[in-house]
């Protein structure tokens, strides 16, 4: 035991505390088998406070969470030896008991409200459902107390929301009805899981600002993220989880200002911004393989690659973009961000010709690129290449990672199937890839794997440019730091120019030379990311910046 | 993967699933009884027993006698080839027709698509018997326009099939990465949509060899199919039909072989299915 656990063990058996757990350990059985996925979890939450469990997939802060709610599932085995809701034992109650805890004296806020929410109920009835399971006989006063939580985690014309169904609703406002139905019997506690991931930053600002007046309330918070800017905002205490146990426990400043443990540093490390441009976020573990890939010699070495002159696009009425023009340069990497339906991604695919824009044109090493058919356009296609969020989607199901990276080379390069397999095995070790894993199928490999084969199956054409959609916000932080320290290498390999679409403002200004800033499909901001990310010009600039948490 | 993923998925695969092994041995019977039907049968298909018409089910005839004094259960086994054969056929017929249809409907251009889609709305909004009933009572009731009718009635409602297929494989990721390496049109077509569109249609191919089965039984049944001296099993059911009262084994144990093999081939269509849609 370290010093911490064990003031925290003396602590847990303080007075006063509103959920003490001791000894949590929670098992799965798998082919009948017990596996522990959470093992050994302390810690105490005092009245008004905030406990944050912080750790990327698979570390069990979720399976804690949901235990701690009396979700664990069927087939969970749960041993503890103490988990104590103010002067009430958890350990051994049944799902009876655990329906007149839940809600009342435990509130319970997911990932994904419109998941969470009933699909086919006003949102205010389904506050009022709440409140009636737990005795308000009153409908009328049900009513008036919906419409006033509505209003108080800052729902804009609650009289007319509560009558809305989630679908109807903005990410944002449900999950602000999913927090008014969590607080609504106003509970000691409240779990949190992951309560802002789907959301944009400046909504997830408004979010985080509802928990926090919850917390000066006197309410117990239990945040449970993987994102240690937001931990960093509401959290008075962190635990960080690996693998089902707690690595690293303490005052908030103390672990993100002072980590004791190196997986807590490398997790902290990987977070990109603005302190990190120009630097590596994970530790090397790439030997450069220094493999010269083919490239056809270009006119221009220094000019623009990639031109868009104020291309616009409509859909069913509604412009998706309105008159974007950017220039992307030889070996530069330009960033585009923006929330969702901004219009960047569209953008994304206008610049890959995958969309036709219905106004303004595009050229590709100053040829046209855009307005011609797609069979003029294909020889130059190899040239630009193509990263998404979700490489599993982007691969055939039937193949395998070696057929996929094959099939990408092109045909006319004249190659022989011994050369061509040895090409494959190159592509694999650039992106750090053993050969072994030409064998598997992509659904075999881990998210950081799959997205290395996308960005290997990118390099097969010897391309100019890539445009990488969101190509690292699916991923676990340490992972996204590697993904993003094996880009910039290869940037610097190659001389590749990234046309970089992304919603998380650190990775942009981590990895962009210049950034645009697009909203409501117009480009309202454009320059230099390190001018943008310390003097934004235009209002939506700044309240976008503004909203993001403080930086770790 | 490690060692231990792979022997998980070792152990999952042994872990017996008892519907499925049950409709692999029946499966294998019945290829038994169309392969050897000699084999099997405890007598020849036409010998006359000396026990007697009309016997129920006894140790010496497990499937009783019919109105000749013929062992049922003999008829059963050799009836099964035929009874196959017309399955086979209307269900092969009925894959490739709705292949040629549904690509036709999902790729083809403007017109025809919208002429090739409407066709098949059409036909699929006729119930299938009247419209086998319609085929038969034009091309004459024989074995062969039994499979026709049988294929040809069902065909509509596998082309719908195909046709989803194809145009969820054409809206793939995939298929836009494969446009944006630069490929052409027709390589992506043989690559990756005929390829996963097609795929699925093992499956639905088993199920359509149940299916097609106890349609063309229904036709049997009806009278507009085999002719009487076969034994193919909705011949028997129809057979049986006239002694229901005095033997209701004669109905009852063909009708219930025909339920028997449509369920085995669907048991194992929606298990290959389901082991496509994992991805293994």
């Amino acid at each position: 035991m370290t010093i911490v656990e064990l003031q925290h063990a003396t602590e847990a058996q303080s007075v006063g505390s509103a959920l003490t757990v001791r000894g949590l350990d929670v098992g799965f059985a798998r082919d009948g088998r017990m596996r522990d996925v959470v093992r050994g979890v302390s810690f105490s939450l005092e009245p008004g406070r905030c406990v944050a469990i912080v750790g990327e997939s698979g570390s069990g802060k979720s399976v804690t969470a949901r235990t701690l709610a009396g979700l664990t599932g069927h087939g969970a085995q749960v041993r503890a030896d103490e988990i104590s809701l103010g002067d009430s034992d958890l350990t051994a109650i049944g799902e009876r008991e655990w329906r007149g805890i839940r809600g009342r004296r435990i509130g319970f806020i997911q990932q994904d409200a419109l998941v969470s929410l009933d699909p086919l109920r006003p949102v205010g009835r389904e506050i009022e459902e709440a409140l009636r399971l737990h005795g308000w006989r009153s409908r009328s006063g049900r009513r008036r107390k919906a419409i006033d939580l509505l209003d108080a985690v800052g729902v804009p014309d609650p009289v007319r929301r509560a009558a809305q169904r989630p679908h109807e609703l903005s990410g944002g406002l449900r999950q602000r009805a999913l927090i008014a139905s969590a607080i609504a019997l106003d509970p000691e506690i409240v779990i949190a899981d992951e309560p802002t991931t789907a959301l944009d930053v400046t909504v997830q600002a408004q979010v985080l600002a509802q928990l926090e007046a919850a917390k000066e309330r006197g309410t117990s918070i239990l945040l449970i993220s993987h994102d240690l800017s937001v931990v960093a905002q509401i959290a008075d205490e962190i635990l960080v989880m690996r693998g089902g146990e707690i690595v690293e426990q303490g005052a908030a400043e103390q672990v993100l200002g002072s980590p004791q443990h190196a997986y807590t540093r490398r997790l902290i490390d990987a977070v990109p911004g603005s302190r990190t441009r120009g630097e590596r976020l994970a530790p090397q573990d790439r030997e450069t393989p220094n493999l010269h890939l083919p490239r056809p010699e270009s006119a221009d070495r220094d000019g623009a690659v990639l031109e868009v002159r104020g291309v616009s696009k409509r859909f069913a009425g509604a412009t998706a973009v309105d008159g974007v023009s950017f220039t992307l340069h030889r070996g530069e990497t330009l960033g585009i961000v923006g929330e969702s339906g901004s219009g960047k991604s569209t953008t994304a695919r206008i610049a890959l010709a995958l969309e036709t824009a219905d106004e303004g044109e595009v050229r590709l090493l100053g040829r046209t690129w855009s307005g011609v058919p797609e069979r003029d356009r294909r020889a130059l296609r190899p040239r630009i290449g193509v990263v998404y969020q979700d490489p599993l989607s982007s691969f055939d199901p039937r193949w395998s990672v070696g057929r996929i990276l094959a099939d990408a080379i092109p045909a006319d390069a004249g190659l022989s199937r011994s050369e061509r397999d040895q090409r494959v095995v190159d592509l694999l070790a650039q992106v750090s890839l053993p050969a072994e894993t030409r064998g598997r199928p992509p659904l075999r490999l881990s998210g950081g794997q799959r997205q290395r084969v996308a960005i290997a199956r990118a390099l097969a054409t010897s391309p100019d440019v890539i445009v990488l959609d969101e190509a690292v916000s699916a991923l676990d932080v340490s992972v996204q730091a590697q993904i993003l320290d094996l880009l910039v290498d290869l940037q610097n390999e190659y001389g590749l120019s990234y046309l970089f679409i992304s919603h998380d403002l650190g990775v942009i200004h981590h990895l962009s030379d210049r950034v645009l800033v697009m909203t409501g499909g117009r480009v309202v901001e454009e320059g230099d990311a390190d001018r943008i990310f310390r003097a934004p010009e235009h209002p939506y600039t700044q309240a976008l910046i503004r909203s993001l948490p403080t930086p770790v | 993967m490690t060692v231990i993923d792979a022997a998980r998925s070792v152990r999952s695969r042994s872990r017996l699933d008892p519907a499925l092994v049950a409709s692999i041995v029946a499966a294998l019977l019945f290829l038994a009884a169309a392969i050897v039907p000699g084999a099997l049968a405890p007598y020849p298909p036409t010998a006359l027993a000396l026990d007697g018409a009309l016997e129920g089910p006894s140790l010496a005839h497990p499937f009783g006698t019919d109105q000749i004094g013929r062992d049922l259960l003999s008829r059963v086994i050799f009836g099964t080839r035929e009874s196959l054969l017309i399955g086979f056929g209307a269900a092969g017929i009925a894959i490739v027709a709705a292949v040629v249809l549904g690509s036709l409907a999902a790729l083809g251009g403007r017109v025809v698509s919208a002429i090739v889609g409407r066709l098949i709305e059409v036909v699929f909004a006729f119930p299938i018997l009247l419209l086998a009933l319609l085929l038969v009572s034009i091309l004459g009731p024989s074995a062969w326009t039994q499979v026709v009718a049988v294929g040809v009635s069902t065909a509509p409602g596998y082309a719908r099939m195909v046709r989803g297929q194809i145009l969820s494989a054409k809206n793939a990721g995939y298929v836009e990465a494969a446009r944006a390496l630069g490929h052409e049109p027709w390589r992506i077509l043989r690559n990756h949509v005929l390829p996963n569109a097609i795929r699925p249609l093992v499956a639905v191919f088993a199920m359509a060899l149940g299916q097609s089965i106890v349609w063309a039984s229904g036709l049997s049944f009806l009278g507009l199919g085999v002719a009487p001296p076969s034994s193919e099993w909705g011949a028997l059911l129809d057979a049986g039909r006239a002694f229901i009262l005095q033997a209701p084994w004669l109905t009852f144990i063909p009708g219930l072989i025909i339920v028997v093999f449509a369920l085995a081939a669907t048991t194992i269509g929606t298990r290959i299915q389901r082991s496509l849609e994992k991805g293994e």
